[in-house]
């Protein structure tokens, strides 16, 4: 790929996002591979060593915020007609409860997931309490003088322990895909708000 | 490592990758390739946080008929490199105490 096809693609990708923003990067990305090439680097070297443009992409919708995003999208190119402005007060109640609703609907799949996790991990942490108490019990036992009842409550123990730390990698894994997913929820709802210009 | 330990190491090995003079995006990922692989766009984001924490000044400069940035560290920048060698020493010596066992084993 040479430098204008990778930078046209970059800016092909970016569209929709402050239009600042996608300059500020253009540039960057140019004079990186202008730099590169001035080492005697061939144009095809150098924009390979910059790495995917779904990358890049990914993570300048990632850092730029949302609130960026939907101003800079939500600002209409030309002042509202005056009926346009009555429509849009007059079809409040119906569209505030429509955009209402779909917010509360991904609020409550973010609070699903996590819920499930803090489940996990909840679950984890009574089996490691399980696993104390056991051992407890055990030991109340033997000084009483129950030995069997006290063996089995190791028994108990030792298979609470066991679980409990089966289950904590489990909880580690559960936690991370969550952070990944919270992101990658993050990135799409920023995506829905990406007017996208090629399509016109 | 622990992403937020990464992203405060990168921080201050970019400032001082700017520290004893003026440099640009290609060279400060050159200068650091020995000690640590930086992609592009990482290098982007640490920039514009520098940036905004007002570690760093930007200047647009002519180079061979195109345009160039180059980063320049401010006051903050160099205090916050002595912050973290100052930190770091202590990190070490804590090092030192966790390890203490294993070197007399």
């Amino acid at each position: 790929m040479n430098r204008e096809t990778f930078l046209a693609e970059l800016r092909n990708g970016l569209s929709g996002l402050p239009q600042g923003d996608i300059e500020e990067r253009l540039a960057f990305y140019g004079e990186m591979i202008d730099d590169r090439m001035e080492e005697g680097l061939s144009e095809e070297e150098a924009v390979s060593e910059i790495g995917s443009i779904g990358e890049i992409v990914a993570q300048t919708v990632e850092e730029i915020p949302l609130t960026k995003i939907v101003k800079e999208t939500m600002t209409p190119k030309r002042t509202l007609r005056a009926w346009e402005i009555i429509l849009i007060v007059l079809g409040f109640p119906l569209w505030f409860p429509l955009l209402a609703a779909a917010a509360a609907v991904v609020l409550a799949l973010y609070v699903v997931i996590w819920a499930l996790v803090v489940a996990l991990w909840a679950v984890d942490v009574s089996l490691f309490a399980g696993a104390a108490g056991s051992v407890a019990a055990a030991a109340a036992q033997a000084i009483r003088g129950d030995a069997l009842p006290g063996l089995a409550m190791i028994g108990a123990g030792l298979l609470c322990a066991g679980l409990a730390m089966f289950l904590l990698c489990a909880c580690l894994a559960a936690s991370k895909g969550a952070v990944r997913l919270t992101r990658a929820m993050a990135r799409g709802i920023k995506r829905m708000f990406i007017r996208k210009e090629r399509a016109e | 490592m622990d992403a937020q330990l990464k992203r405060g190491l990168l921080d201050v090995c970019v400032l001082a990758a700017i520290k004893s003079e003026d440099s640009y995006g290609y060279k400060i990922i050159k200068d650091m390739k020995p000690y640590l692989e930086l992609s592009e766009s990482t290098l982007y984001t640490i920039l514009k946080r520098l940036e905004a924490a007002n570690m760093l000044t930007v200047r647009t400069a002519e180079h061979d008929g195109r345009l160039r940035k180059y980063y320049r560290i401010t006051e903050a920048g160099v205090r916050r490199i002595e912050d973290f060698k100052a930190e770091w020493k202590e990190v070490i010596s804590i090092y030192r105490f966790v390890t203490k066992e294993e070197q007399h084993e």
